[in-house]
């Protein structure tokens, strides 16, 4: 709980403009924190005359105590491992040393026996493995069943999931029913050394603002995380470790919706995460035949195209192309914004790349104020030019 | 002026509409071709623009003129011809129906007018019958059941694309002036009606005007509008109504050239600085500001007085269009020329704002005319 | 049919800016606006409505007392009802201590056939509140549904997005439905209809009135707490290449293949 001390408040209204989410008013000269309050405790920093404070609350707890292992949610698609389950791993690996435990990946599917070596060559200590028919793929009630339950038999301390399409279905009803806490999309998960809690640090406010949670008094500690955000950990085969088999038993109306078809996408397959060159395009481009220069450019240096929010809301290319806030996060070593204005929530989903060139007409864009190169010019005139230069190289290294 | 939630809302809703709507390649069509856009049109009815305050039970949406203003300015401020799409079904084509229409005529001409289902236009002005509206010559002389019209009406805005049209005509030659004329709605496909060539404008070139032609025209007296001989009133009482739509306007347009001069001047550099920089050009942009704030006042003040019927309105009405709209010329000028020679150039807004600006001193009462209301009103 | 859309009023999170000396957000002048995603919803119920006379579309949300106008916009757009649950009791909440309050708020209006809500909102990005209220009310859920195709015999046939396709997936009524942008194309309002909207009573409920103790919602009932917030550093403006169009890129080029980044 937030509140202010009335008698040292002098009035100043320092706090009702630090408030992100405008929850503080003046009643004369006394603030007054209202029902918007998030307890995020930015007031108390910022007041000069200590006039705000943050108290803890007494609540009825769980037995923390009883709590042990990192658990990691092993997603599979007809019978192969996303990527992002294998980030998680070696993330948990972090986690579980600095908690001094072990690392578990959780496995549903049917006859999906061979993934088991895979989770133990990428660091997991046991896979908890469920083997049935009605997981064969996703669907939200079979999963939640099955993985509640392992959940609520070996009491895992830590759960994490990633957060693709399937990891942000299921994570948030395996919460509710564990009577737990899920932070989504965190793109940094720590371990408070003192009492060995997790801090999961994620993005708000369309990437404004970073926000560092807790868990304190819930188990399991549960976290989406994005796919390209965790390093990928080594592999190792000659790791080993335990299978230990879960039995769900599914009855008649356990499993309330059906699956009636599965259609995969004809464009050509995306995989921004895995590349190491994009070359994105935005509203600058002015229509969808802009791409197809973008293509070039990005051929020429082994690399794929990627998009703004404004290019697919226009039409001009598909939301799998999308890089940013609600589409994918990416860490390339180059990542090129021809025509991109640098909105905040594209910022969210590619300013951890390596580098980042930015090609805009605007030389007041604020694209320019995270990239290591700018070019002020219109990217129809400027990316012919770069095409050509790297001929030039090409040929000068021949 | 403090906006109440209900008219914030509205004003959210066009905004929105207009910005998403209005795309650069409908505008410069329209400014290229001068033709109708049937498909704009229908979008803006579905919203209700077209029958904005016109009652419920005639097929509007019951707002008021406070709502009216709102929606002007903020159409007029992303295109000022399209926001004429919406203003003549509320003003010059369903003013005269309300004012005197009978229950007979309101459900058949004014509920397809409200949805924006029919299209009705406003035909008082003349070849020689401008600012001297009383000295219109177009006649209407009675036979039997019907009356005979026959005349020229001159700079008919919409009458190329009109179902309908309101024409004021001389019923009483024995009576001099602006007595003797009376109202009638003529249905523009009757025999005897033709159309002028559509006119080449400086501006708010996408809604044709032209000439309305009537030879003969037999209109049933079903359809004579308002009592014999008293429908001058009925068009001096739409014109005072349409004066605030014109104030809108102009307040939207002036808008519209603020924020082009302000996003210029931060962007332009000259002599190693922002033109914003030099108190040349940022002390004519706060004039601009100045004069675009009490622009807008006068017209929403002059339409709350509106919609409380109050006897001030007439006068407030006048007073804001005559203000707003010599407002909004000054303010193309100054946009105009601080954009300097691009100003000049087709690619920059400025250009459009200029040339559709230079109207609204002229129609729905020439400033001069408003001179004439003000001044009437204090000097008697 | 009965549908509840449930709604949440958001800061324009494309408007907020951070005060680049102080490092925080400045929040004055962004305006609230209705969830986009949420906007979705709701035109999808009202959608069903039209095809089905004789349904409702009831909006709820939790929120403080200013998200009455963006409920206003939702009976502006069509919907017949508003409910707002508002208390201080309900602050600081997270999304499970929210998925409770909006539970208890839907079981007071009685029985439903769908509940339609948006996948996430701007300022939390969660997705995490649909999930939850449909387990906590006991009916399945389908997230991310970008088309529904038919609601026929109480089931209701719907194409769930994934990142690489989708998946057409049969469900029975009652359930929940998350919408994605790519849904639908929210209608307008219209004049009138905000007219309408605002001769409304739009109910206000609070912890008591539906049925809630204190410590099962808000800041309380919440599992997760924020420990600090902060606003990212930023990344630091690099160098903006100079002369013509030819030499800046041959510049670039340079510079980017000295550093073996091509």
């Amino acid at each position: 709980m937030v509140n202010v001390i009335a008698e040292k408040c002098r009035g100043c209204t320092k706090c009702v403009k630090a408030c992100p989410f405008s929850a503080i008013t003046m009643e004369g000269k006394l603030a007054v924190i209202g029902p918007s309050c998030t307890n995020c405790g930015v007031c108390v920093d910022v007041c000069p005359f200590n006039a705000i404070e943050k108290t803890d609350e007494e609540t009825r707890t769980v037995d923390i105590s009883a709590y042990h292992d990192v658990w990691v949610f092993a997603e599979q698609r007809d019978g192969k491992l996303m990527g992002v389950s294998i980030e998680l791993l070696g993330e948990g690996r972090k986690l579980a040393n600095d908690i001094g435990c072990k690392l578990c990946a959780v496995l549903c599917g049917e006859n999906v026996d061979h993934l088991i070596d895979e989770l133990f060559a990428y660091g997991a200590d046991k896979v908890y493995y469920a083997n049935k028919p009605e997981l064969k793929t996703y669907n939200t009630d079979a999963y939640t069943k099955t993985i509640y339950e392992a959940i609520a038999k070996y009491k895992p301390e830590i759960v994490l999931l990633g957060a693709t399409h399937i990891g942000r279905d299921l994570g948030p009803c395996l919460a509710v029913k564990c009577g737990t806490g899920l932070t989504a999309d965190c793109t940094k998960l720590d371990i408070d050394p003192e009492d060995k809690k997790l801090m999961q640090t994620r993005p708000a406010f369309g990437g404004n603002l970073m926000a560092t949670i807790v868990c304190p008094r819930h188990r399991p500690q549960m976290s989406t995380v994005r796919p390209g955000v965790m390093a990928k950990p080594q592999r190792d085969d000659s790791r080993k470790g335990e299978v230990i088999m879960l039995n769900p038993v599914f009855k008649e109306g356990d499993i309330r919706t059906k699956v009636l078809e599965i259609v995969k996408s004809v464009t050509e397959h995306v995989s921004l995460t895995d590349a190491d060159v994009i070359v994105s395009g935005g509203r600058g481009l002015g229509g969808p035949e802009g791409f197809d220069l973008l293509r070039q450019l990005a051929k020429k240096l082994g690399g794929v195209i990627g998009a703004s929010r404004a290019a697919v809301d226009s039409g001009w290319i598909d939301h799998a192309y999308q890089v940013g806030q609600t589409g994918t996060t990416v860490k390339p070593k180059l990542y090129i914004a021809c025509g991109i204005s640098g909105a905040i929530q594209h910022l969210a989903g590619m300013q951890e790349s390596g580098y980042i060139v930015a090609i805009n007409k605007n030389e007041n864009a604020p694209i320019f104020e995270i990239a290591d190169y700018g070019i002020v010019g219109d990217l129809y005139k400027v990316i012919p030019a770069i095409i050509e230069e790297l001929d030039k190289l090409e040929a000068s290294v021949v | 002026m403090i906006f109440s939630e209900k008219h914030q809302l509205i004003r959210k809703l066009v905004r929105e509409f207009a910005e998403k709507e209005f795309t650069q390649e409908l505008l410069d069509r329209l400014d290229e071709t001068g033709e109708f856009d049937w498909e704009i049109f229908r979008k803006m009815a579905a919203a209700g623009f077209t029958g904005t305050k016109i009652p419920k039970e005639y097929g509007g949406q019951g707002s008021d003129y406070l709502s009216y203003v709102i929606m002007m300015e903020e159409l007029a401020r992303v295109s000022p011809v399209l926001s004429i799409y919406a203003n003549t079904s509320n003003s010059l084509g369903g003013g005269p129906l309300l004012f005197s229409g009978t229950e007979e005529q309101l459900q058949k001409y004014l509920v397809p007018t409200a949805k924006g289902e029919k299209i009705m236009v406003f035909a008082l002005t003349e070849p020689g019958a401008g600012s001297d509206a009383g000295s219109i010559t177009t006649t209407a002389v009675p036979d039997g059941d019907y009356f005979i019209l026959n005349g020229r009406k001159t700079f008919i805005s919409g009458a190329p694309v009109a179902d309908y049209c309101i024409v004021y005509a001389r019923t009483d030659l024995t009576q001099k002036g602006s007595r003797g004329i009376s109202a009638f709605i003529v249905d523009m496909k009757l025999p005897g009606v033709s159309l002028g060539k559509d006119e080449n404008k400086m501006g708010i070139r996408g809604y044709p005007t032209c000439d309305v032609i009537l030879e003969d025209v037999r209109v049933h007296k079903s359809d004579l509008l308002g009592e014999l001989n008293k429908g001058f009133q009925n068009a001096m009482k739409t014109l005072d109504g349409g004066r605030l739509g014109v104030a809108a306007q102009s307040c939207g347009i002036g808008q519209a050239c603020l924020d082009e001069a302000v996003k210029y001047a931060k962007e332009r550099k000259q002599f190693g600085r922002r033109i914003a920089d030099f108190q040349g050009i940022s002390f004519m942009i706060a004039d601009m500001a100045a004069e675009l704030a009490a622009a807008k006042e006068l017209t929403y003040n002059a339409a709350i007085l509106k919609d409380q019927n109050s006897k001030d309105a007439p006068v407030a009405c006048s007073m804001a269009k005559y203000f707003a709209s010599e407002m909004c010329n000054r303010l193309a000028y100054k946009a105009v020329q601080i954009h300097g020679g691009y100003g000049y150039i087709k690619d920059y807004r400025v250009e459009r704002l200029y040339r559709d600006a230079r109207i609204m001193t002229i129609y729905e009462g020439t400033s001069q005319v408003q001179q004439m209301v003000i001044s009437g009103s204090l000097l008697k | 049919m009965r549908i509840i859309v449930c709604a949440k009023q958001v800061p324009d999170t494309n408007e907020v800016k951070i005060d680049p000396v102080k490092g925080t957000l400045i929040r004055e002048g962004v305006p609230s606006i209705l969830n986009p995603d949420d906007a979705n919803a709701l035109e999808a119920a009202l959608t069903i409505r039209d095809q089905n006379p004789g349904s409702t579309v009831s909006v709820i949300s939790m929120g403080p007392p200013q998200a009455m106008y963006m409920l206003r916009e939702c009976l502006a757009m069509g919907a017949d009802d508003a409910y707002l649950l508002s208390s201080r009791a309900f602050g600081g909440a997270d999304t499970c201590a929210t998925s409770t309050t909006l539970a208890a708020g839907i079981r007071k209006l009685g029985k439903f056939d769908l509940i339609i809500g948006g996948r996430q909102a701007i300022d939390g990005d969660t997705a995490q509140v649909g999930p939850q209220l449909a387990q906590r009310l006991g009916i399945p859920v389908v997230t991310y549904v970008q088309k529904i195709r038919e609601i026929k015999d109480g089931k209701v046939i719907v194409e769930r997005q994934l990142e690489d396709g989708f998946e057409v997936i049969e469900v029975k009524m009652p359930c929940m439905l998350t919408a994605v942008k790519e849904l639908n194309t929210p209608r307008y309002m219209t004049i009138g209809r905000i007219e309408e909207a605002f001769t409304k009573t739009i109910t206000v409920w609070n912890e008591n009135d539906v049925g809630l103790r204190p410590e099962s919602c808000g800041l309380k009932a919440s599992p997760t707490q924020v420990m600090r917030s902060f606003t990212p550093p930023p990344k630091g403006k690099g160098e903006m290449l100079t002369g013509t169009i030819p030499e800046m890129a041959a510049a670039l080029v340079k510079k980017l293949s000295e550093k073996h980044v091509i």
